[in-house]
């Protein structure tokens, strides 16, 4: 704040304070009539007089004392302009104590956790619940309180893994995120060949389906699908494509669900954390979501 | 000494008194922030919101978002842990009207963009229960329903740049054609995306 303004914000100030003062003692009433007396200001509304009394004396005392509260805090805090006070307090300055407070605090826990591996940190139960509630905090919106997934969003109670439930996979999906990458197949196939090809897919898990229209959708699998999916339909997990021979479905395993996907492909995301949160929080985040499958 | 019968019967020296007495806390805390750099220059890098954004910015307005959620991350450890560096004015020069709010019923949003997936952000919106089971946020069905005309956008970043926003004639000229078409959710979840992410001043991991 330049010289100017610092100078602005303290005479107003000052003015302020020192002009209210002023109003109390010029209005006050004169010392002979400083006692309550049965003297009344000489108007009369249907019977109701006015006393012509000073104020009690607690109540202007009280008026002094606040003004005297309002001097001590701007010598002591920030308000006169560049004067930053005499206990030389700002918000961000409590805030960096916070800070470094915390740091001594939880950073030798943070170390002590990350010379430990996923695996020995199962028994850890005081580093799993740290690791639970940071998941609380930033993954519960999508994976739930307790990690059962919702619709669209994996399930990371089960042992069924998009992209692989090892310690490593677990921490790189947390670190960089993931992109789903199922196209659309609607133009190609045709409204007739996505079902025929649906019915394919159905049948991989053992469900009832036409077989004449799942014989058809065979072809057309092995020369769109196989790639990702593989032959046997059991996923890859290097490009979280995911097993289509069990019972889990992310977007449902209906048949008009199963269409939809294939008509339409699927792009869920994961965000990358790795700009939000530390490695040493995500090495416990990793190690809590681990032990949500390995009991 | 005046006496303080003299001003309570002399209504216009009564308010001439109230005028003086309360413009002072504007003069002293108000005024000297219009001429603050740290509150009237925008933060290094800053971009501008993208026509999209800003339609979906508006809906953010329409649909009240504000009552119930701030975009004002306060400097205490708590609220930095959960949300990210704590706001500053000129991250908020270009903002008219500012969305800051002043009640959190959800959580802050000042920094939610790049947290949550596109597809989050819709099934969200079509019904928080969907994602969040515990949530009592309202539904908001008809996003997904209206599409924007971008009949008015052009003149929206328009005004803006009346307003000292530095919108360029290119976005301005290619305002209507960039939102035409789209539904009001694609908008919002643009709009929502980009909150904290103008700029990479504040990426620090915590």
């Amino acid at each position: 704040m330049s010289a100017f303004w610092s100078a602005w914000v303290t005479v107003i100030t000052l003015a302020v304070i020192l002009g209210c003062t002023w109003l109390l003692l010029a209005t006050r009433k004169s010392e002979p009539h400083k006692e309550a007396t049965e003297e009344t200001l000489g108007h009369e509304f249907d019977g109701i007089e006015e006393y012509d009394n000073p104020l009690p004396s607690w109540w202007f005392q009280m008026f002094l004392a606040t003004v005297v509260f309002g001097l001590v805090y701007l010598v002591m805090y920030p308000g006169f302009g560049n004067f930053q006070g005499l206990l030389g307090w700002s918000s961000t300055g409590q805030w960096e104590e916070e800070m470094q407070h915390a740091e001594e605090t939880y950073k030798p826990l943070f170390a002590k956790y990350a010379t430990l591996s996923v695996e020995e940190l199962q028994n850890e139960e005081a580093g799993l619940k740290m690791g639970q509630r940071m998941f609380a905090n930033n993954c519960s919106l999508c994976h739930g309180s307790t990690g059962t997934g919702a619709y669209g969003f994996p399930n990371l109670t089960d042992s069924d893994w998009l992209y692989g439930g090892d310690a490593a996979t677990i921490k790189a999906s947390i670190t960089n995120g993931r992109n789903g990458g199922m196209p659309p197949w609607g133009a190609v196939l045709g409204e007739e060949g996505v079902r025929d090809v649906t019915s394919y897919v159905l049948s991989l898990s053992g469900q009832q389906v036409d077989a004449d229209s799942a014989a058809k959708g065979k072809t057309q699998y092995q020369a769109l699908c196989t790639a990702c999916h593989g032959a046997d339909g059991t996923g890859l997990q290097a490009l979280g494509a995911p097993n289509l021979t069990d019972d889990t479905w992310l977007y449902g395993g209906s048949f008009e669900k199963v269409a939809h996907t294939i008509r339409n492909g699927r792009n869920g995301v994961m965000p990358a954390h790795k700009t939000l949160l530390s490695e040493d929080k995500i090495h416990l985040i990793t190690a809590y979501v681990y032990s949500l499958s390995n009991k | 000494m005046i006496k303080h019968e003299t001003i309570e019967k002399n209504i216009g020296l009564m308010i001439l008194l109230i005028i003086i007495t309360i413009s002072g806390g504007g003069l002293a805390e108000i005024v000297p922030l219009f001429f603050q750099s740290s509150t009237t220059k925008p933060i290094e890098g800053m971009r501008t919101y993208t026509a999209l954004e800003f339609e979906g910015r508006d809906i953010y307005i329409r649909e009240g978002c504000n009552v119930c959620h701030s975009q004002m991350i306060r400097p205490f450890r708590a609220e930095t842990e959960r949300y990210g560096h704590f706001s500053t004015a000129n991250e908020h020069v270009w903002e008219h009207p500012f969305l800051w709010g002043s009640k959190r019923t959800g959580p802050d949003l000042a920094r939610v963009g790049s947290r949550y997936s596109d597809d989050w952000h819709r099934a969200h919106m079509y019904n928080p229960r969907d994602v969040v089971p515990e949530s009592k946020m309202p539904a908001y069905p008809w996003l997904f329903e209206n599409k924007l005309s971008g009949k008015d956008t052009a003149k929206k970043l328009e005004v803006q740049r009346s307003l000292g926003v530095p919108f360029t004639d290119e976005q301005i000229a290619n305002a209507q054609e960039e939102v035409q078409g789209k539904y009001e959710i694609d908008a919002l979840v643009a709009y929502l995306q980009s909150l904290g992410k103008l700029h990479n001043n504040y990426d620090k991991v915590r």
